[in-house]
């Protein structure tokens, strides 16, 4: 199923949600979209699901219009970051629901019903909880049941709305997982919603970034975080230094002093240079772009983080270094990044 | 579980723990935070005790030794006495009115006050307040000024000869007035806790709105409206102020049973107003029964699943 979302405009009093947003998903997507709280990432997807209606704009479903149809009408599976499972029905029954509240001519026999339910715990893997009750389940379980519930009515599109924010860590890493394998069996076009960026690039075919209402970048994975279109995507996505800076005439100057990096093709006036942690190299004193004196080591996984206070500012920066590389406190050092952006500021 | 229960039980252990390290601190000879001897600890406790035996438990014993001090016989004679069944039957007619009509006004406000937003939200909450900060006698004579012979609908009611006051509707309004908190009140924290989320999960699975209310949000709130109805019901065969004012205490005719308790003592039939007053007693001990039934229900069911 293909959405179409055009022009979509929404106003909470005087607070803009979504300001004039344009997307197109295709079938069988798995798209994220990403951004910090109050980037209109979950008006959109309600909007979609027909729980909010826009100011202006419109949105089609396989060229249908959308908006002229209510929630129960559009076919779309919903999936709530606190579940919203009904917590007196048994964990069957809420799988059921939305069988069993289909117009009589429609719905489906009570064996055909029992039958389509036991499939779905079995997707989820989660048969053997038919009749227990919410309140019995872990976080992780209640969520695969949600789902459940949503594929029940075999949904034309999937919306999940942090579907994994009120997981802990190591649950929510096991359901990403499971998430992606999930909908490469079913193949049903789907969007969540997460302020996660990990989240948002494990799972998701296409990542849509969203600031202040607004769609700052759409992409794949390695393309957002490869080449980040402006100065809020780089900073939102992957850990990132950020060193503000002045660009006059193809030059690049923090506070006093000149950098001696390439500043082609640059607007002048003030700047932002963005460097990832791990591709800001260290060399000995008086090498690289960049001076500066160690403050603190700190060594775990695959990099040590290195905390250094830049000379000439009061600024100090976390860079990733390889771990075989000799770092300690008090060791003065040249920085040279890899790779870096300018954006204006 | 909710972090208030997991916060609860946290404080439960942390004062078990207390409790424990008072024991070893006055074992060691140390004076624990717990400083007041057993004498005056003893001494608070019978006297709260001793007030509630004097204002509570004293003057429901006195009602049914009053009510049976002429032996079971006269009780039951002065019970099946044709005013106190009219009075008994009245009673109930209007507590059946009140009850329904106020459940339904009750769950639609809390309904609109929980699941909407709108301008003017808090102002409402304290308006639907208003009953119980209201003296009942005050409500009554509202009732005689907007519908009595000289009140606003007065001239109206008397062409179309309909009769409001002294009769059964001025009196199931005063009551419905009086009563119409409870339910509200009951339900308005229990649906604003619950949000909006499970009727929204069941719209967008297909459910219509009837559906989605008799299926989700009905059984969610089921305690708690039955809560509000049982608060609501005690207080409409139990209201005497307002009652008073519209009814006209026309006798086998007009009195409820609280009115005609006073009518009787006043009378100095006292076996006949005790037995009379010995039944909204049961009514008030059935209540506190249900009604601490229907609480622990409450803790177990508003919480998040």
């Amino acid at each position: 199923m293909t959405i179409e979302v055009r022009n979509l405009t929404k106003q909470f009093g005087s607070f803009v949600a979504l300001d004039d947003v344009d997307l197109t998903i295709g079938d069988g997507e798995l798209l994220a979209l990403l951004g910090p709280s109050g980037s209109g990432k979950t008006t959109l997807l309600r909007i979609i699901a027909g729980l909010e209606w826009p100011d202006a704009g419109e949105v089609t479903i396989d060229g249908e219009s959308a908006l002229s149809r209510g929630a129960g009408e559009r076919h779309v599976g919903f999936v709530f970051q606190h579940y919203a499972l009904f917590r007196h029905m048994s964990v069957f029954e809420n799988v059921a629901f939305g069988l069993r509240v289909q117009p009589r001519r429609i719905r489906k026999s009570e064996a055909a019903i029992r039958a389509r339910v036991k499939e779905l715990l079995d997707l989820v893997q989660l048969d053997w909880l038919a009749d227990r009750y919410p309140n019995q389940l872990s976080g992780g379980q209640r969520q695969r049941i949600a789902l459940a519930r949503a594929l029940a009515i075999e949904p034309r599109i999937l919306l999940l709305d942090e579907p994994f924010g009120a997981l802990d860590a190591k649950v929510r890493k096991e359901l990403r997982h499971w998430l992606r394998s999930l909908h490469k069996e079913i193949r049903v076009t789907s969007i969540f919603v997460t302020h996660d960026q990990e989240e948002a690039l494990e799972v998701a075919n296409r990542v849509v970034v969203m600031d202040k209402g607004r769609i700052e970048q759409t992409g794949t994975p390695t393309e957002v975080y490869d080449h980040p279109a402006n100065a809020f995507v780089h900073g939102f996505i992957g850990e990132s230094i950020e060193l503000p800076v002045e660009v006059t005439d193809g030059q690049v100057r923090l506070g006093d002093s000149p950098l001696a990096i390439a500043a082609d093709g640059l607007v002048s006036g003030p700047s932002k240079l963005f460097v990832r942690r791990h591709d800001m190299q260290v060399g000995p004193s008086g090498s690289g772009v960049l001076q500066g004196a160690v403050i603190r080591v700190r060594t775990f996984g695959p990099v040590q983080r290195a905390e250094v206070a830049l000379t000439g500012g009061n600024k100090a920066i976390e860079i990733d270094a390889p771990r075989d590389q000799e770092l300690r406190p008090g060791d003065i050092v040249g920085l040279k990044p890899r790779h870096y952006r300018i954006f204006a500021a | 579980m909710s972090i208030e229960m997991t916060l609860q039980r946290g404080r439960v252990a942390a004062s078990a723990r207390e409790d424990g390290a008072d024991a070893s601190a006055a074992a060691l000879g140390h004076v624990g935070p717990r400083t007041e001897p057993k004498l005056v600890r003893i001494a608070i406790t019978a006297i709260a005790v001793m007030f509630l035996m004097l204002f509570v438990v004293l003057p429901l014993v006195v009602v049914f030794a009053q009510a049976f001090a002429q032996g079971v016989g006269v009780y039951f004679a002065a019970l099946s006495d044709p005013e106190a069944l009219s009075a008994i039957r009245l009673t109930l007619l209007v507590a059946a009115i009140s009850v329904s009509l106020n459940l339904l006004f009750g769950l639609i406000a809390a309904w609109g006050i929980a699941k909407f937003e709108f301008p003017g939200k808090t102002f409402l909450i304290s308006l639907i307040d208003l009953p119980f900060s209201v003296s009942p006698v005050i409500s009554g004579l509202v009732f005689v000024l907007l519908f009595g012979a000289q009140g606003f609908f007065g001239p109206f009611l008397a062409q179309h000869n309909i009769q409001v006051l002294f009769a059964l509707p001025g009196i199931a309004l005063a009551t419905i007035f009086v009563t119409f908190p409870f339910v509200a009140r009951a339900l308005i924290p229990l649906m604003q806790e619950q949000g909006t989320q499970e009727e929204e999960a069941a719209i967008s699975l297909g459910a219509s709105g009837l559906q989605t209310f008799f299926r989700v949000t009905l059984p969610n709130i089921k305690w708690g409206l039955l809560y509000g109805v049982l608060l609501c019901n005690a207080r409409a065969m139990g209201e005497f102020g307002a009652v008073s004012v519209v009814s006209g205490h026309i006798r086998g005719l007009t009195n409820t049973m609280p009115l005609l308790v006073e009518i009787l003592y006043n009378e100095y039939q006292f076996v006949a107003s005790f037995a009379v007053a010995s039944l909204l007693a049961m009514l008030a001990l059935i209540t506190l029964v249900a009604k601490t039934i229907l609480e622990r229900r409450l803790d177990n069911e508003d919480i998040e699943p």
